[in-house]
């Protein structure tokens, strides 16, 4: 006896928006960072509810390509945070306004 | 004409071309000796080969007999097909013998004239180039290719005019010449193009095979031929646009006398000679160049009377004669303007080219009241001179006697002539026995007015010889059209007139010969009282001209200040254009255009000035934005 697909969806639904939230909300890179995680990963479930769901592989091999894309995500976006606090002395997300007019 | 000679024919452009290219290019390093050389030999070459073909021709026998010679396709758009060729027949033969051999005559004048100018081979660069753009002209065969080298002739007037251009007087002259010559270029362009309308094709015989379908008087021919008319008006110097040809003297003198007298200048009497089969369909447009022609022989001879510039006069006597020219073109008689044109390029040119001698002799005195007394000093330019003088003045005899009397009898006879014309045109030759005789007396006779300093000296032979065989032809050119009043047989115009149109009715024959005598003596009787009159002015009671001056104080102002017509072109036309220029630089320009430019440049500058406020720099605030568009499109998907 499985669960409904109604409560994965619930679920990766309500994980996206605490993740959309974080991005939005909060000051801290690292922490906005792990936020774009959360999203990621709740589309993931998404991906695996669907794929359980209607019997097809194809939804597993994208949650590696996601996974495989958010390493590299984090990878790149450490080595940023790293360079800006040998720069700035802050990863306060307000201080990383170089870009502008 | 077998194809082995008619191939010669592009050999006549070509020699000339080739000059142009080596003096133009390797001038400076040939040396003046070589350049020289170069220069009148390729003018003699291609004298020698148009002689040739000349003789070729009239050995076939074959009256009106025309050849075409195709060197290679020009122009292949859609239905315009082009190509440079060449066509052969009387008309262009006679154009080619005589260009040829009075340019080659006057490169050898310019190896003495222009000796130690530091510009030598850039003037004979050009004048190769000019005898070059001159052939192609006369010998193409269809107008737009004649259009080719009628503007290369005016480049090469315009260059030449403005040769020394150090002085600005010299360079303004060359600008004026071109920009006229403009005007009535864009006549000559608009005439061709409305024959391709009409027929389909720019070539000569093409159009003129289909002439049957027009009645006479037809509107279009006559747009067409009054379009060319107006082209011809700028090139050939004629009332309204003749004021160019006497600011064109302040070029070289030789130019004067090739360009400005001999050749270019009758390009124009040529081209409506050419087209004579569009001509005599369209009564109004000969209506027209008759009078134009006979108005403008009037009034240059007018003010050639008080000109003091021994060059001025000449010019004047050019747009004088060129008047002449057009008038015979304009009664119909085009073989009788043909002839004129040639026997005028003989003695025009050797007067121009006499003057240059005088001008030689007194260190470049251009103002007759500062010579006098050369007769003994410069005895070979002083005869030469003399005898074009007699030419020009219709003395029986002389080559311009056949010429103006055969000119004169077809103004009063010809259908589309009258007693108007004549008369006018007997009492503008009068004139020109009078100016042309005080230019004479005035130089050659009386006191020295001259500095006693000047050394006046003969000119060498380079330049004399030139002067004796134009002046030998300038005797016997008119001797290939005696008429038959005088036992001759009129061979030009037996040859010519088979390639020209000729009026639908020949009232001519009907005309009895006694009246043709009658006005030839009386023209012949003016011409002689005129001189007379000329000597008695300026050689027996030198007192008259002063009197007479101040007695016709009016008309005497009118006639030496050119009756004003450069200063009311300047009102009409030069202050009102720079006016114009002004308002739009000053308004329009600054205003409107820039005004454009700078509004482009400012519209992109303000919307960014508030665009750019986007760019906050905070990460956050693009993520919201980020999110909010996201919700919107996915919205947008999920209520349509």
């Amino acid at each position: 006896m499985t669960p409904p697909l109604e409560y994965y969806l619930w679920f990766a639904a309500l994980l996206f928006v605490i993740g959309v939230a974080g991005v939005l909300l909060r000051r801290n890179v690292i922490i906005v960072f792990m936020s774009i995680e959360l999203m990621l990963n709740a589309v993931n479930v998404t991906f695996i509810a669907f794929s359980r769901q209607m019997n097809n592989i194809d939804g597993q091999i994208f949650v590696f390509f996601v996974m495989t894309l958010a390493a590299a995500e984090v990878a790149v976006g450490l080595a940023i945070i790293v360079a800006m606090f040998r720069n700035k002395e802050s990863i306060n997300i307000e201080d990383m306004n170089l870009l502008k007019w | 004409m077998v194809n082995s000679t008619l191939i010669l024919v592009w050999l006549i452009p070509l020699f000339p071309l080739i000059g142009f290219l080596l003096n133009g290019i390797f001038g400076k390093r040939l040396g003046d000796k070589a350049v020289g050389i170069i220069g009148s030999g390729a003018m003699l070459f291609s004298f020698v080969v148009s002689g040739y073909l000349l003789l070729n021709y009239l050995a076939l026998n074959q009256v009106g007999a025309e050849f075409h010679s195709t060197l290679f396709s020009w122009i292949s758009v859609a239905d315009l097909q082009l190509s440079v060729s060449f066509q052969v027949d009387s008309l262009s033969l006679m154009m080619a013998v005589m260009v040829t051999g009075v340019a080659f005559l006057i490169h050898v004048y310019s190896i003495g004239y222009m000796h130690g100018d530091g510009g030598f081979a850039r003037f004979f660069s050009y004048m190769n180039l000019f005898s070059f753009m001159m052939l192609v002209l006369v010998l193409s065969d269809n107008y737009i290719l004649m259009f080719l080298g009628w503007e290369g002739v005016g480049l090469c007037s315009y260059l030449l005019i403005g040769f020394w251009y150090e002085d600005d007087k010299n360079a303004s002259a060359g600008n004026k010449a071109f920009i006229v010559n403009r005007i009535g270029d864009f006549g000559f362009l608009l005439g061709a193009l409305l024959l391709f309308v009409t027929f389909g094709s720019f070539q000569y015989s093409e159009i003129f095979s289909q002439l049957d379908r027009f009645s006479v008087g037809d509107g279009t021919i006559t747009a067409i031929t009054l379009l060319l008319f107006v082209g011809a008006m700028g090139k050939s110097a004629q009332l309204p646009l003749y004021v160019w040809l006497p600011d064109a003297m302040a070029g070289p003198t030789p130019v004067s006398a090739l360009i400005h007298a001999a050749t270019m200048v009758t390009a124009g009497v040529y081209m409506v000679a050419r087209s004579s089969f569009l001509y005599v369909l369209a009564p109004t447009s000969m209506t027209v160049i008759a009078v134009v022609g006979v108005a403008t022989a009037l009034f240059a001879a007018l003010i050639a009377l008080t000109q003091n510039d021994i060059k001025k006069v000449l010019a004047y006597s050019t747009i004088s004669q060129l008047g002449y020219m057009f008038l015979a073109l304009g009664v119909g008689a085009f073989s009788a303007g043909m002839f004129h044109l040639l026997t005028h390029a003989f003695f025009k040119g050797l007067m121009f080219l006499a003057a240059g001698s005088v001008m030689h002799a007194l260190a470049n005195e251009q103002d007759m009241r500062f010579m006098g007394g050369l007769r003994k000093k410069i005895p070979k330019t002083f005869i030469t001179f003399l005898i074009g003088a007699l030419a020009i003045s219709g003395i029986p005899g002389l080559s311009g006697f056949f010429s103006k009397d055969e000119l004169l009898w077809q103004a009063y006879s010809s259908p589309a002539g009258g007693f108007w014309f004549w008369l006018v045109g007997a009492v503008t030759a009068g004139l020109t026995a009078f100016y042309i005789f005080r230019l004479i007396f005035l130089t050659f006779y009386g006191e020295a007015r001259w500095k006693p300093e000047t050394h006046a000296h003969e000119s060498p032979n380079k330049m004399t010889l030139p002067l004796i065989i134009l002046a030998f032809l300038s005797v016997v050119g008119g001797y290939i059209g005696v008429p038959a009043l005088l036992g001759g047989d009129n061979r030009i115009h037996y040859y010519l007139e088979a390639n020209l149109a000729k009026l639908p009715v020949d009232a001519a024959a009907h005309q009895s010969h006694s009246l043709e005598f009658i006005l030839m003596g009386i023209s012949v009787l003016i011409a002689i009282a005129a001189i007379y009159l000329a000597y008695v002015f300026y050689v027996k009671r030198r007192e008259l001209p002063e009197l007479a001056a101040a007695k016709f104080k009016r008309a005497y102002n009118l006639s030496f200040n050119k009756f004003y017509v450069d200063e009311l072109y300047d009102y009409l036309f030069v202050k009102r254009l720079i006016t114009i220029s002004k308002w739009l630089w000053n308004k329009f320009d600054v205003r409107v255009l820039d005004g454009m430019a700078n509004g482009a440049g400012k519209l992109i500058t303000v919307t960014g000035w508030y665009v750019r406020t986007v760019q906050s720099g905070l990460v956050s605030g693009y993520a919201l934005s980020l999110f909010i568009g996201s919700l919107l499109m996915i919205g947008y998907y999920f209520f349509r």
